[in-house]
């Protein structure tokens, strides 16, 4: 990838502040960084399309340590849980075998493991060496019969942020557009509902917990022709462009497939969350709004009482345990506010929310939320963190597993939202998830006994 | 404080309960080159034997009185007198342990009276000790026979005087029967890391620890407590009591010695450890040593490291009332619910448990609970392994016998580092166990090759 494609990339448009700093996409300061690359950012975004092979083209680095590591889950195909890598050699990059060697990676894939599709993924070295992915991709592609999607993401390219940008370019141009949909099947037509097509763009069903809201859909009429893309099918990504809706779930960074979903079709698109009652609902909203349906209109608002009711009276049992309580959240993007919103649901006070990787729309949301006052934490600093923490009388930290370790040995209780966690918190039934959790989490008989000093330490 | 329950039933079903005899048994095969002699029929002894070598996977020198049914009728005070001289004569023990069973003290066995008619006609073998225990298998379990055999021991083997202290490093230790041979072993270290010299009662880490001796297959115990190191008990600094079922042994011990005691319930998870570090410090007039600090660390590390799991997690437990005391309160300090606990027998500690109920019964009883309370696993001895299956939870096995897991008599399970090694083993377990969230298929699914994928299964 050139300079003037990373420019390229870098301009979109449809991203409220692409004229102002970008704090969401500004570069790495030596010695003060932590968070993903490009390559890593790229990967996250397209391995969850379950019936495809995901070959990493590099050393063992690349691959080696981020293979298996996601919770995305599948109701299918497990394919891309398999770990693929090219795992180049000295003698591969000094004879400049890096390409036949990835040419020939794609034939093994395609004959043991027939996947529906091959996403071949540049990394550092492949990328500085030249390999020439797009025409390693182009002949693997009519040799065996199989798409080979390139997808150029070298690592220092820029951020995880930028590398989902790239993956969602990729698909716009080598994938959408390529397949239309299967007809509704006449089992699932119901008198009275208009059965209207939808993607969601940027859910990656970690643990399965968009499952807990995928019947919800059924229920009101709204097909999902794809999610970009948990649980997601190849041939599903190419027919992306025939829906009605889209819904940008999570983060700005794929905000360019809706943008363009939006330019070449004219498919409206808007943002929303799943985490919390009140998002939810305003989720499902979204979709009546846009869809112009009154019987679908009738049939959400039905829907959301329904559940919101059934919700709240769930969440009782754990009100007393949570009123109250003082959380500080430091997950970058758009948790940093969808999660807010799902807080104080739950009757806790957010004290301070970091905004690491959030856009500026994304700090505009916290403001709306919280008020002007609230404290943001842009500083990646673990220590000062902990010491906000304790600043704030935070009760509980609620961050990305990466902050886990720092915020538990500090003493102070912690939940994790990335994807590392092990618990679905997405929808009406996530909610009550959540609070389980948390309650557990600030309530659990272990901190006195970290707290208390060894008995022979007393005096 | 607990509720002590005891179902109205007549049928015991998967008896969880292992008899007063063998208890007794257990006690004396901690005493070095002792001989244990079941006054019954031939059976008893038998069963016993198998039972322990089976848990062990070592021979276990045990001997019968045989009563047949001529003697059972007309009195078997000769065929005890005739026993005792026969194992004298052919073996020269340290120890004869003669211990009842339901049998002879159904028939009004009075065997303090027979021993002394031994005395009176074989007074030649007066250097051979001899303990008379009564442990009806109408009353009680393996605990508690051997908590009676610990009571006959002090009153034989340990003068009565005041001469407490005159051995300032040692510390005398009563140990129960919820101790493995392994963590005799830890204590054994634990005290001598405050340069101290325990002196156990009995040893099973040195007689039942499982190695390969020169002597080859003997008729005696190999290893084991010292009478001659039994009888310096008064002259001890402290003595350590672990297991609530030890009281009057150790009242015994107190009364005849005036060496002073502490005790405890158990040593598995922070408090109870932090407990007994603390007063060994304090006899030692010590600090506390680095290496029990850092395991103190690594436990407190690994309770943060598991607590998001435990909270809520529901855990059935089925033992003799000290093991199921000791794990009780370790999972209750862990946040993890015991939502069935049931006991072999009634015991001191269960009163003071922290959890509602505890049942006295068999493991139909822990079962029937486990079921309706929905527990995630099971904590009981190997009879327990098919119920579990049947529940389909895992089950960790604790207490007698363990005929399924090679090892199981080694495991160390208190201290620091074994309740980090329990919390481990139960937060594994746990997490196979969890569920996750089922896939949703869509409506919109049907007779498309999304419907085909199902029959392969879900990943």
């Amino acid at each position: 990838m050139n300079a003037q494609e990373i420019q390229r990339l870098l301009d979109e448009p449809a991203c409220a502040h692409n004229q102002s700093a970008k704090s969401g996409c500004a570069k790495g300061k030596p010695g003060a960084t932590q968070g993903g690359c490009a390559f890593d950012g790229a990967q996250i975004a397209l391995l969850p399309i379950a019936d495809a092979a995901h070959i990493v083209h590099g050393p063992i680095g690349c691959a080696g340590s981020s293979w298996d590591a996601r919770g995305t889950r599948s109701s299918g195909p497990t394919l891309y849980r398999t770990g693929m890598t090219t795992d180049l050699s000295n003698i591969d990059v000094v004879m400049g075998r890096g390409e036949e060697r990835l040419f020939f990676s794609v034939k093994e894939a395609i004959e043991k493991y027939q996947p529906a599709a091959v996403f071949i993924y540049s990394t550092c070295v492949t990328a500085l060496q030249g390999d020439d992915l797009g025409a390693v991709a182009k002949a693997a592609s009519e040799r065996w019969g199989v798409p080979v999607v390139p997808v150029d993401c070298a690592g220092f390219y820029g951020g995880k942020n930028f590398g989902n940008r790239i993956a969602g370019d990729v698909l716009c141009r080598h994938v959408i557009g390529g397949r239309e949909p299967e007809p509704v099947p006449a089992s699932a037509q119901r008198p009275g509902v208009t059965v209207h097509d939808i993607n969601l763009i940027g859910e990656y069903n970690i643990v399965g917990e968009f499952w807990q809201v995928a019947p919800l859909f059924d229920e009101l009429g709204l097909r999902i022709l794809c999610t970009l893309s948990g649980d997601a099918r190849f041939r599903e990504v190419q027919w992306m462009h025939r829906a009605e809706v889209n819904m940008v779930v999570c983060s700005k960074a794929m905000l360019n497939v809706a943008r363009q979903l939006h330019e070449q079709y004219a498919t409206p698109y808007f943002e929303g969350s799943f985490y919390g009652i009140a998002d939810t609902s305003s989720a499902l909203r979204g979709f009546a709004r846009l869809l112009d349906d009154p019987a679908l209109t009738a049939r959400t608002e039905a829907l959301i009482a329904r559940e919101e009711a059934q919700t709240r009276a769930e969440l009782a049992r754990w009100a007393e345990r949570l009123t109250g309580k003082r959380a500080l959240i430091f997950s970058g993007g758009v948790k940093s506010w969808s999660i807010i919103s799902a807080l104080q649901d739950l009757g806790i006070t957010v004290v301070a929310s970091g905004t690491e990787k959030s856009t500026e729309e994304d700090r505009a949301r916290i403001r709306e939320l919280m008020g002007e006052e609230t404290r943001m934490i842009d500083d990646n600093d673990q220590a000062a963190l902990m010491a906000t923490c304790r600043d704030y009388g935070a009760d509980i930290l609620i961050a990305g597993g990466r902050y886990l370790q720092a915020a538990l040995k500090s003493g102070i209780p912690f939940l994790d939202i990335n994807h590392e966690r092990d618990f679905g918190y997405a929808g009406y039934s996530g909610i009550v998830e959540l609070a389980r959790q948390l309650a557990h989490a600030i309530s659990s008989p272990i901190w006195p006994q970290i707290h208390r000093p060894a008995p022979w330490r007393c005096h | 404080m607990t509720t002590v329950v005891t179902p109205n039933k007549a049928l015991t079903v998967d008896p969880l309960k292992v008899s007063q005899p063998m208890g007794a048994v257990l006690a004396l095969l901690g005493i070095d080159r002792s001989l244990p002699l079941e006054h019954g029929a031939q059976g008893c002894t038998a069963f016993s034997k198998v039972f322990f070598t089976r848990h062990f996977r070592e021979p276990i020198p045990l001997q019968t009185t045989a009563m047949d049914h001529s003697v059972t009728v007309m009195g078997a005070d000769a065929s005890v007198v005739t026993a005792l001289a026969t194992i004298a004569e052919n073996h020269h023990p340290d120890l004869i342990g003669l211990v009842t069973t339901g049998l002879s003290e159904t028939q009004g066995a009075d065997i303090l009276r027979t021993v002394r008619e031994f005395r009176l006609a074989y007074p030649h073998f007066s250097e051979v000790a001899v303990v008379a225990i009564n442990a009806p298998d109408t009353v009680g379990c393996l605990e508690s026979g051997y908590a009676l055999a610990l009571e006959a021991l002090v009153e034989e083997l340990v003068p009565v005087g005041r001469r407490a202290g005159q051995r300032p490093q040692q510390v005398n230790v009563l140990a129960g029967s919820l101790l493995t041979p392994g963590d005799i072993e830890v204590l054994g270290e634990w005290i001598a890391a405050f340069g101290l010299t325990p002196c156990f009662l009995p040893d099973l880490g040195s007689s039942l620890d499982g190695r390969l001796t020169p002597l080859g297959f003997s008729n005696l115990t190999v290893g084991g407590s010292r009478l001659a190191d039994i009888a310096t008990m008064g002259e001890a600094a402290a003595t350590l009591v672990i297991g609530p079922s030890l009281q009057r042994a150790a009242d015994r011990l107190r009364e005849r010695t005036g060496v002073p005691d502490y005790r405890f319930d158990g040593l598995l998870g922070l408090m109870a450890c932090d407990r007994f570090t603390a007063t060994l410090a304090a006899i030692a007039h010590r600090s506390v040593p680095e290496v029990i600090e850092r395991q103190r660390a690594q436990l407190l590390d690994a309770m943060v490291d598991g607590h998001l799991q435990f909270g809520g997690a529901r855990v059935g437990v089925a033992a003799d009332p000290d093991l199921l005391g000791m794990w009780v309160t370790f999972l209750s300090d862990l946040g993890i619910e015991t939502v069935a606990a049931v006991a072999a027998a009634r015991g001191d500690g269960l009163a003071r448990l922290p959890i509602e109920t505890v049942t006295v019964g068999d493991l139909e009883d822990l079962e029937t609970a486990a079921r309706a309370a929905g527990a995630q696993l099971i904590i009981a001895n190997s009879h327990a392994a098919e119920p579990a299956r049947r529940l389909r939870v895992p089950l960790l096995r604790a207490g007698f016998p363990l005929y399924d897991r090679l090892g199981a008599y080694a495991r160390r399970w208190v201290g620091y580092s074994g309740s980090r090694q329990a919390l481990f083993d139960i937060a594994n377990l746990l997490a196979e166990q969890r569920p996750g969230i089922a896939p949703h298929r869509s409506i919109y699914w049907n007779d498309t090759p999304r419907a085909a994928e199902w029959s392969v299964g879900a990943g």
